[in-house]
């Protein structure tokens, strides 16, 4: 298992290295056509062949990993926080700030994921270049992914309520936001880091989804999603296997994050 | 596998279906269900699919020679400058319940298309000139219809009205085309038979059609269809994509056939609408013709012909595709693809490169987004070339595929876009008249400026009066005339630029015989019942 973990992490180490140094690896910017070497095979000089434009494969992978592995922690550390936060609130204080907090979260966790990422794709604004694009795409897969998370935080937090610790301090005069902060806070980090490790890979696919509808990151910005996007016709992969490189890339992390994450919950 | 070998499968296997079908039955795909069968409801592509196979008309349009040509009516006159037409109707034809075909049944269709009930595009053409259409008896085998106005091209929409029985229950109960309505099971297929009251004979004097039945299947997934197609289970598929053209090409040339340029275009327009949500400096830009043409000019048609059609396209010159013959200005050329023609008009409009980047006489940086429907590949992959191609002039393009309704509501109602990449796809062979909405400038679908209270422009009010003019000309000559200026002005002003017509690539099986693909629709179906199935007992015995 020990084994598993360290393979798992080395290859999302390997992965975030190599995107993150994507300006310095790739051989070409990700958006440079090159119209005369269209759909070409893997060569010395395209190490993954080319697009239908000509775009380097390769450089577009470094580049959409980048994008992709950068992007969806962030987006899971915000989720995350909001899970924290409200259900903390809903956990703690109970009554209506229970109930409106629960209301909130059935709300979300009701809501058809993709519809609502969808319509609110349709509502930002036009003239968003790539990276602000980007981010808005993960924001919004935050902004819809807090629920199931603030629904467990807030189980937890109920539980916590009544433990003796929490129970002294209270009696000892403490604030409510002092409990909070140095009582409960520190014990909910097991729940909150299965809770970030969980949204990772969800938003990773989740973008995929929204990529290979088009709706992901905008062009000419690679991401996994929009390279996925290529899978769709079958025949193609089966004559040029290397489109399957984003694929295998997100099956990599994916998996390397449940080795790791399963690891730690074993040995922690 | 070698492409030897897989060809050899190919053949096989379709030597092997067709020889263990029951019958000569024609098979294809329809990609949704048929919304109707009543013949003067049908719209969308699978009901006009059924109504052209079992509908029969007065007159027929030819695909092929592009000529009218007489079907149930023996012959027509055009009388009062287009108000009025005569049919002289074909003796002993017969419906297919064996019912006989008469004037009155003609009467029965036009007093159908009357009811302001009946939401029909196919109504909707006769009832353009507005008033009332009549139809009267006027002889045993005589009936005459009468319009309110003129219509120019009036026999052209004859082609899409079928005639349907005025004593049957439903209009598809009996029917005048070459086959019927037998079974229909929702998401699964339509099957047509035979019908065999149909009144046309071939050369040699046997009943048509040759073919037995027609099964429609339901089919939404393109690869599946072309697999059923490698595996003898289809004969036709329509509308092939350019990839999987040239994938068939390789394994079995024979199969795959093009029909040439469609009377479908590729296209992006500004918006120019004055109450657009956007600065006025770029609103300024965008009714600029200057602007618009160095915009067409820097764009590299050839490129994304070869690229993203793989060669199957035409550089397009202008609503009309080449492929109508009828109407396209043959003297028209398509924008070459010219940088320097692009700053040259960007420079004579007060434009200047700043660095890498364009400015305006202001000093605005000149960006701006295209709005596209999501899932389309190919039109994101035309975003993408247009973004590296106006990016070589200076221009920065945000290119946003967004979703379909919040597509249309943008570019109908909101105006919330700054420009717009879409494509038609055309069915109708009278362009001006099918178009009258996106040409006149009060019309809904004046793409760059929709429902204008009077013409904004004087090259607008021009478009307007030629539009009229061959809207109620009867002189064929004349209403081409006005049609051809209408192109060179849409040419000269750019006020949609348009990019290519894609081919219509098509596979037809080597056991259907007399196939003649064409480019206009129904591209593969139009002789229907001509048609017949080598390895199936010959044609039918009469």
């Amino acid at each position: 298992m020990k084994a598993i973990r360290i393979v798992a992490v080395s290859i999302l180490s390997s992965g975030a290295v190599l995107s993150m140094g994507a300006g310095l690896l790739a051989p070409y910017n990700y958006a440079a056509q090159f119209r005369e070497h269209a759909n070409e095979p893997p060569s010395r000089k395209f190490l993954l062949g080319t697009d239908p434009l000509g775009r380097d494969r390769f450089s577009r992978l470094l580049y959409g990993s980048r994008v992709s592995l950068f992007c969806a922690p962030v987006a899971a550390l915000i989720a995350t926080a909001l899970s924290a936060g409200i259900g903390l609130v809903a956990g703690y204080f109970g009554g209506w700030a229970n109930e409106f907090a629960s209301g909130l979260t059935d709300l979300f966790l009701s809501l058809p994921w993709l519809f609502v990422l969808l319509t609110l794709r349709a509502l930002l604004p036009l003239n968003l270049s790539p990276w602000p694009s980007i981010a808005a795409t993960f924001l919004l897969l935050a902004a819809v992914g807090w629920a199931s998370g603030a629904r467990i935080v807030s189980a937890s937090v109920t539980s916590m309520r009544t433990a003796a610790a929490v129970l002294q301090a209270r009696a000892y005069g403490c604030s409510n936001g002092r409990v909070l902060r140095i009582h409960i806070l520190p014990n909910l980090k097991p729940v909150l880091s299965a809770q970030f490790w969980i949204l990772v890979p969800v938003f990773l696919l989740t973008e995929a989804n929204l990529g290979a509808l088009g709706l992901g990151v905008a062009e000419p910005m690679p991401s996994w999603g929009n390279m996925l996007a290529e899978l769709q016709n079958y025949q193609r992969v089966a004559e040029s296997p290397w489109i399957l490189a984003p694929a295998l890339f997100l099956f990599l992390v994916v998996a390397s994050l449940h080795f790791a994450v399963s690891g730690s919950t074993t040995w922690e | 596998m070698g492409i030897g070998l897989r060809t050899g499968v190919l053949v096989l296997s379709a030597l092997a279906c067709a020889s263990a079908q029951s019958g000569s039955e024609l098979r294809f795909c329809l990609r949704a269900d048929p919304k109707t069968f009543d013949p003067l409801l049908a719209e969308e592509e699978p009901s006009d699919a059924v109504r052209f196979l079992t509908g029969g008309v007065l007159i027929r349009f030819n695909r092929q020679s592009q000529q009218l040509e007489p079907e149930l009516a023996q012959s027509w006159t055009v009388r009062d400058h287009g108000k009025r037409i005569d049919f002289l109707l074909r003796r002993n034809v017969r419906f297919s319940d064996g019912t006989p075909f008469g004037p009155a049944d003609v009467v029965a269709v036009v007093r159908r298309i009357m009811d302001p009930n009946l939401h029909s595009g196919i109504a909707d053409s006769f009832r353009s000139t507005g008033g009332d259409i009549r139809a009267e008896l006027s002889g045993p085998n005589e009936v005459s219809m009468f319009f309110s106005a003129p219509v120019a091209g009036l026999e052209l929409l004859f082609d899409q009205l079928a005639i349907s029985s005025s004593r049957a229950r439903m209009p598809q109960n009996a029917v005048l085309g070459p086959f019927m309505l037998t079974e229909y099971k929702a998401g699964q297929y339509v099957l047509l038979r035979r019908n065999p009251y149909y009144w046309k004979t071939d050369s040699s004097g046997k009943n048509l059609p040759y073919l037995d039945s027609v099964r429609l299947d339901i089919q939404a997934n393109r690869e599946t269809e072309l697999l059923r197609f490698r595996r003898g289970e289809l004969q036709l598929v329509d509308k092939l994509e350019p990839e999987a053209y040239q994938r068939l090409h390789k394994e079995a040339p024979s199969t795959v056939r093009n029909a040439g340029p469609s009377l479908d275009a590729e296209f992006f327009w500004f918006n120019q609408a004055p109450d657009a949500p956007f600065p006025a400096y770029k609103r300024g830009w965008m009714q600029s013709k200057l602007f618009r043409r160095a915009i067409s000019a820097a764009v590299n048609r050839d490129d994304i012909i070869r690229l993203v059609y793989r060669g199957y396209a035409r550089p397009a010159a202008g609503p009309a595709s080449p492929a109508n013959s009828l109407w396209a200005n043959s003297k028209l050329t398509p924008q070459r693809y010219d940088p320097q023609l692009a700053r040259k008009l960007l420079q004579e409009d007060g434009f200047r490169l700043d660095g890498e980047g364009l400015r305006d006489r202001e000093g605005n940086a000149v960006e701006f987004s295209l709005i596209t429907n999501a899932g389309s590949t190919t039109r994101t992959q035309i975003g993408a070339m247009l973004q590296q191609d106006l990016k070589k002039i200076g221009i920065r393009l945000n290119f946003t595929p967004i979703e379909f309704q919040s597509l249309i509501e943008r570019i109908t109602r909101t105006q919330q876009y700054e420009a717009c990449l879409l494509g038609l796809s055309n069915t109708e062979i009278d362009l001006p008249n099918s178009q009258m909405n996106v040409w006149l400038s009060s019309g809904a679908l004046h793409a760059w400026n929709p429902k204008e209270p009077k013409p904004a422009t004087s090259w607008e009010a021009e478009i307007d009066r030629l539009m009229q003019t061959q809207h109620t000309e009867m002189d064929r000559k004349a209403r081409k005339a006005a049609f051809d200026r209408v192109q060179e002005l849409i040419a000269e002003q750019a006020p949609i630029v348009y990019l290519v017509h894609p081919d219509v690539l098509v596979a037809v099986s080597p056991a259907v015989r007399n196939a003649a693909p064409s480019a206009l629709p129904p591209h593969l179906f139009w002789n229907i019942e001509s048609l017949w199935l080598a390895g199936t007992g010959q044609r039918r015995k009469n």
